[in-house]
């Protein structure tokens, strides 16, 4: 990396400097080989852009946003990704958000990628959102692979679980489940687990990739040939299994820890999101309902599907502590498990729907991945919000896995060559 | 010599007549030279930090976005230092550009809240307009000076 050119990515933003942040972002993007800039147009392009784009907006900042689009757009600034931002809770920049983000991706191949912050944001918390951006720009020959060969392993250091697959001649034929608790721990033990299911020794394994929480830690400690951010390697390995490599897809990962909606286009990731506001919209709430319900996370879909009705129990999981209570309430008030177990589904499918599937364009088909994949009452109640018919791919519950397995394969000739 | 809150706070040409009539202008001149010039290299461009917008939180709730908030801190202490202002309606961009149309509103509602002299024109779209426009700032300066 050293020796790359950084990524130019175009800063557009509004209030980013008055919250205190813009350290926050330049520093986000040096880690992973990324430079911000400001792209620079003249006031008559200014003045020029917000009409010609259609949106009279107030603010002198978001007509600059505007006209810094359309210059990234139209070429007359080069940029390898764009980062749109502004402040949480702002009607007005929030529609030229969303506006700016669907023009780029609908008349440019520019990667970008949307948020919006406040004051506590982190470079942290945007550092696996401008690797993917970085990722895109620079690893476009990477993703682009779609057929798995040699024999490669994928380890997926979750917040919530371990996982780990490995593929031979384009086929699993070993994972690895485990929850995390030790980082490495949890990562040997799905490793070990892996290769006793496919027979194989460590050292038969040609190259490896890591990806997750854990991707660094993981990666230094098996000596991984790529370490990448869950949401380039998720996008790559929804749509492999999902065997729906070409065109448009939507996929959405709703995780332990925060959710992924990625807009692919050739698998490749055009728009993308992650986060979300609270644990409430997670995987996490569906893990406290299955155990205020008395059962296993793996069953919770199976009796989620035994409702019938339930549209009426009241339950808001927009906080996970609300939720709860909606829970307890819920319950208390008379009303059936499986009812129950429905309306913390559809809350969670509302909460991605609501929070951030408005941030990417949905494209079918739909695809669901990560562990919740495998709820069915999830999966239900997130194909009625979307109204179409979500695909859930084979072993989709190692999406971050399989997705390293299929990437890491482009190493396998580049070390025999040397 | 009065205190005069310029608004956009930002217009050269405006703190420029304040000054030349013997009244100090009060804009974001004054406050952004006070954090760059703060020892430290924390926050690029402007050097605010992520204390600032919490600061900002004495003239905007919590629930107001981060950027006015952190404008706010800026701002703020000048409205409240103020002895006047002078407010344009629907500056041009080359005039004073101030990014955020909430906090200008807020700011507009703040210096008209306050009992203190206040001259509020819309922006001139003509030279006729134009000279009755600077006419207008600079007898609203002079009777400041008499007050």
């Amino acid at each position: 990396m050293m020796n790359e050119q950084p990524v130019k990515i175009a800063q557009i933003t509004c209030g980013a400097e008055y919250s205190g942040i813009q350290n926050e972002i330049t520093t986000a993007a040096e880690t992973v080989g990324g430079k911000m800039f400001y792209p620079d147009v003249a006031l008559k392009d200014v003045k020029r852009a917000y009409r010609d784009f259609g949106l009279l907006v107030k603010s002198p900042d978001l007509k600059l946003a505007i006209a810094r689009a359309q210059a990234v757009v139209e070429g007359r600034i080069e940029a390898d990704g764009i980062f749109i931002a502004s402040c949480f809770r702002c009607a007005e920049a929030a529609i030229v958000r969303n506006e700016l983000r669907r023009y780029i991706v609908e008349n440019s191949r520019i990667p970008v990628v949307s948020y919006s912050f406040n004051e506590r944001t982190g470079a942290s918390t945007l550092l696996t959102r401008l690797e993917a951006l970085t990722t895109i720009a620079r690893r476009r020959s990477l993703m682009t692979r779609e057929v798995q060969i040699g024999t490669t392993m994928g380890v997926d250091s979750g917040s919530s679980t371990t996982k780990c697959i490995i593929m031979q001649d384009n086929k699993i034929i070993g994972t690895g489940w485990r929850p995390t608790t030790e980082v490495l721990k949890s990562a040997d033990e799905v490793v070990t687990l892996a290769l006793e299911e496919s027979n194989l020794k460590i050292s038969d394994i040609e190259a490896i990739a890591t990806t997750g929480y854990g991707r660094f830690l993981v990666g230094k400690h098996l000596n991984a040939d790529l370490v990448q951010e869950e949401l380039t390697v998720n996008s790559k390995g929804a749509v492999y299994l999902a065997n729906a490599q070409k065109g448009f897809a939507t996929v959405i990962d709703i995780g332990g820890m925060d959710n992924k909606a990625i807009s692919a286009n050739d698998g490749i990731p055009g728009s993308f999101t992650m986060g979300g506001i609270c644990a409430g919209a997670s995987g996490r709430f569906l893990e406290m309902t299955a155990k205020r319900l008395g059962v296993d996370i793996t069953e919770l879909g199976a009796l989620s599907m035994k409702s019938q009705g339930g549209d009426d129990v009241p339950m808001n999981s927009y906080c996970i502590v609300f939720g709860t209570q909606s829970l307890v309430n819920a319950l208390a008030s008379g009303y059936k498990r499986e009812d129950v177990a429905a309306a913390a589904c559809h809350s969670v499918a509302q909460q991605v729907y609501e929070q951030q599937l408005q941030e990417v364009d949905i494209k079918e088909p739909v695809i669901m991945v990560g562990g919740s994949s495998l709820i069915q009452g999830l999966v239900r109640a997130m194909g009625r919000m979307l109204n179409t018919e979500i695909v859930v791919p084979h072993h989709s519950q190692y999406i971050g896995a399989a997705g390293g397995a299929l990437l890491a394969s482009g190493f396998v000739n580049k070390k025999k060559e040397e | 010599m009065a205190k005069v809150f310029i608004y956009p706070a930002t217009s050269l040409i405006l703190s420029t007549l304040v000054t030349r009539f013997g009244h100090q202008p009060l804009g974001s001149a004054i406050s952004i030279r006070e954090h760059i010039q703060t020892p430290g290299f924390d926050s690029p461009p402007i050097q605010i930090t992520s204390d600032d917008p919490q600061y900002g939180l004495k003239w905007a709730a919590v629930e107001v976005p981060s950027g006015i908030r952190g404008r706010m801190s800026l701002y703020g202490p000048l409205v409240e230092e103020a002895d006047a202002a002078i407010i344009i309606d629907e500056p041009d961009l080359a005039f004073g550009c101030m990014g955020c149309a909430r906090t200008n509103e807020l700011l507009a509602f703040m210096l008209r809240e306050k009992n203190i002299p206040r001259l509020e024109l819309n922006y001139p779209t003509s030279k006729e307009e134009g000279v009755t426009f600077v006419a207008a700032i600079k007898e609203f300066l002079k009777n400041l000076e008499r007050q």
